[in-house]
């Protein structure tokens, strides 16, 4: 049924295996307060959060402790009540295992709440209620950690046509969108209705892979009486992502370059629905999230689990790793990166926990050359030519790579998985674009220091000028002065001052 | 035959009037070439390629004057960016200007004694002071270029390296790269 239903399709795409039922079919648990919370100020896309709090400070839970810095940048909030133990670089979950500015607090165990203030969002003018989503730390958690508020300020452009809800979750092994529409359907939509009032939306649709009948029904139940629309989608990877949903549901293709909102359309995760949900309704802000803990763990499952949880603790409640574990990875297996370690904090964008075994990775393929086949052509859902951005990416030829449109790669690993040399293809593409921004970096640089080059140069020549210009004043006041006593060196002196006045 | 010279001379001196006009109408001011080698230089003005700025060495690159692998900070990039734009060979770095990783000044504090020597030094005025009073770098403009440390009389600026941050890291290539081989 569902299939007729979807009108439109996208190019490529995989059947990937789901490995969905493991972690789906418990409900979700609380996370355990942990000891010690450490909330990295950056768990989001922009700038990195002001600290608001020194150490020794006493927060209570649902503080601000990070101030938004700038307009693409999000608040952090404390987690749990407590005492902040420090301010300092920690580890966070990032491909380059590197550390960023956190927040470590101890908790005292009390979970004593702020003054919660649950506000009525008819009755709020448009901007006044984007700063409460804003100041509420709301971010995209879908995985991206886009700050929210910004993508629901239209800007004075036209009417939104579509406001597009996803819950398609189309990467295998992560279930939690899954369970948080089984579970709370109701408080979706409330978000969703938010969302809606700020953006006046003509339609509001909201996608679901068609293999998660319990949430659809869940939702379509929720939506009873609202024009929102439940639209199932088919079960074909990367149906989740943006530019790919956009299209299945509405037929629209997004620029390259562009964004959904250059066709009308704006799409939000089910979770951030949620999250706007809590924070308008009950005044909380955003401070926990569900993590789907799968993979090699002895009790997979889904936790909602405060921001700052070492996923280690989350991985103990799960009963721990099982034998075989290779590598534990962050988001599904198609996109999702591996960590250095399990001791690092959750963040608003960590949606899944995998322990992976040997066979999850299929490590130990050896790379082939490349055979020109044209697979991974074939499956790339954004229309591109894989195979020549991973010729010129190897060659270092970044601008043909960029005439080939890059940065319309949306990474979702399809032309590596169906690649029978097993090239590491999203590697190369990763690798290119991280040195195109270097470059782009290091040219901006470089205009700054010419800039100021130019501009001392300019000072330099001005103060020479200038003291030229003392000089000459100087001088007739000075021939004046000595004018009277002999005679010859007066007549001197003014040779002197007539000469530096030709010089100048 | 009248004819045939008059129409020739007719159209010589309208193709003349028409380059003349040209020439005042769509004249280049300097020469754009340095320009262009200029934007591909790092602009640290550091000197290392012996002239007095990145802008004298562009100027002297377009005359001919210098070899285009003379930029250390440019690095083995700068050198095939170069060699790209003017149609040369490219050249590896030259020995005694080999490439160096990015460093940042960092004056220590606690022995500045306020002499102002780095502040006429530093090329982009990124060192902040004044006469007896302490110096600073302002890190964010601070191109690395080492001229202001054989000023000081205090040895009191030293070069760090610049640690690699979230916002710097990079993903490597996962080809094996063919220079580790040479």
């Amino acid at each position: 049924m569902s299939a007729l239903k979807s009108l439109f399709s996208f190019h490529g795409g995989l059947k990937t295996v789901r490995h969905k039922t493991e972690s789906n079919q418990s409900p979700i648990q609380s996370g355990v307060l942990p000891r010690r919370l450490t909330v990295p100020l950056r768990q989001h896309i922009g700038a990195v959060a002001k600290p608001l709090i020194q150490p020794g400070d006493r927060v209570l839970k649902g503080q601000m402790i990070g101030q938004a810095d700038g307009y693409i940048s999000a608040a952090i909030h404390a987690p749990t009540s407590g005492v902040v133990a420090a301010v300092e670089s920690r580890h966070v979950p990032h491909p380059s295992g590197l550390p960023d500015l956190c927040v470590v607090i101890d908790s005292d165990g009390e979970e004593r709440w702020i003054d919660r203030e649950p506000v009525d969002y008819r009755h709020r003018h448009p901007s006044e209620l984007r700063n409460i989503l804003r100041n509420a730390g709301l971010v995209g958690l879908g995985g991206a950690g886009f700050p929210s508020a910004v993508k629901l300020n239209l800007s004075g452009s036209d009417d939104l046509e579509t406001l597009i809800l996803n819950g398609a979750e189309c990467e295998p092994w992560i279930t939690c969108d899954d369970r948080l529409m089984r579970e709370q359907a109701a408080g979706i939509v409330a978000g969703l209705r938010v969302m809606a009032h700020l953006l006046k939306p003509r339609d509001v649709l909201i996608g679901i892979e068609e293999d998660k009948p319990e949430a659809i029904a869940a939702m379509t139940g929720a939506c009873a009486g609202t024009a929102y629309e439940v639209r199932p989608v088919p079960t074909r990877y990367p149906s989740g992502s943006v530019k790919q949903l956009v299209k299945l549901l509405t037929g629209k293709e997004t620029p390259v370059e562009g964004l959904p909102v250059d066709v009308g359309v704006q799409c939000f995760n089910v979770a951030t629905a949620y999250a706007a949900h809590r924070a308008v309704d009950h005044g909380e802000p955003l401070i926990s999230r569900i993590v789907t803990v799968t993979g090699q763990v002895r009790r997979p499952g889904n936790i909602e689990a405060l921001l700052g949880t070492a996923f280690a603790e989350l991985v103990e409640q799960c009963g721990g790793y099982r034998d075989g574990v290779e590598r534990l990875i962050m988001g599904g297996p198609m996109m999702g990166f591996a960590l250095h370690s399990d001791e690092v904090p959750v963040t608003k964008a960590a949606n899944c926990i995998l322990a992976a075994s040997a066979a999850e990775l299929a490590l130990e393929q050896p790379v082939m050359p490349c055979i020109r086949c044209g697979a991974c052509v074939e499956v790339c859902p954004a229309d591109l030519l894989p195979q020549q951005l991973y010729w010129h990416a190897r060659a270092r030829e970044f601008d043909k790579a960029q005439d080939h449109h890059l940065f319309s790669c949306i990474e979702c690993g399809c032309c590596s998985y169906v690649c029978p040399s097993h090239i590491p293809l999203v590697q190369y593409y990763r690798y290119a674009k991280n040195e195109i921004w270097a470059q782009e970096q290091e040219k901006q640089k470089a205009e700054l220091a010419r800039q100021r080059h130019q501009a001392r140069l300019e000072r330099l020549e001005r103060e020479k000028q200038e003291r030229e210009a003392k000089l000459r004043q100087k001088a007739p006041a000075k021939a004046a002065l000595t004018s009277s006593p002999p005679p010859a060196e007066t007549a001197e002196q003014g040779n002197t001052a007539v000469a530096s006045d030709r010089d100048g | 035959m009248i004819i045939a010279v008059l129409a020739l001379g007719l159209l010589a001196g309208a193709s003349g009037l028409l380059l003349g006009f040209a020439a005042v109408r769509f004249k280049v001011e300097g020469d754009p070439i340095v320009e262009k080698i200029d934007a591909l230089l790092p602009q640290t003005q550091c000197g290392q390629c012996g002239y007095a700025g990145c802008r004298p060495y562009a100027e002297a690159i377009a005359a001919g004057e210098a070899e285009i692998n003379l930029c250390p900070p440019g690095g083995a990039n700068g050198v095939a960016a170069l060699a790209d734009l003017l149609g040369r060979d490219p050249a590896s770095l030259n020995a005694g200007h080999l490439e160096k990783p990015r460093v940042l000044a960092v004056i220590d504090e606690q022995n500045c004694i306020g002499c102002t020597l780095c502040l006429q030094a530093c090329p982009v005025d990124a060192i902040l002071g004044a006469a007896k009073q302490m110096h600073t770098v302002i890190a964010r403009e601070c191109t690395g270029c080492e001229l202001c440390v054989a000023p000081c009389p205090v040895d009191c600026i030293h070069l760090i390296p610049v640690a690699q941050t979230i916002n710097t890291w990079k993903w490597n290539s996962p080809a094996i790269p063919v220079e580790a081989a040479a």
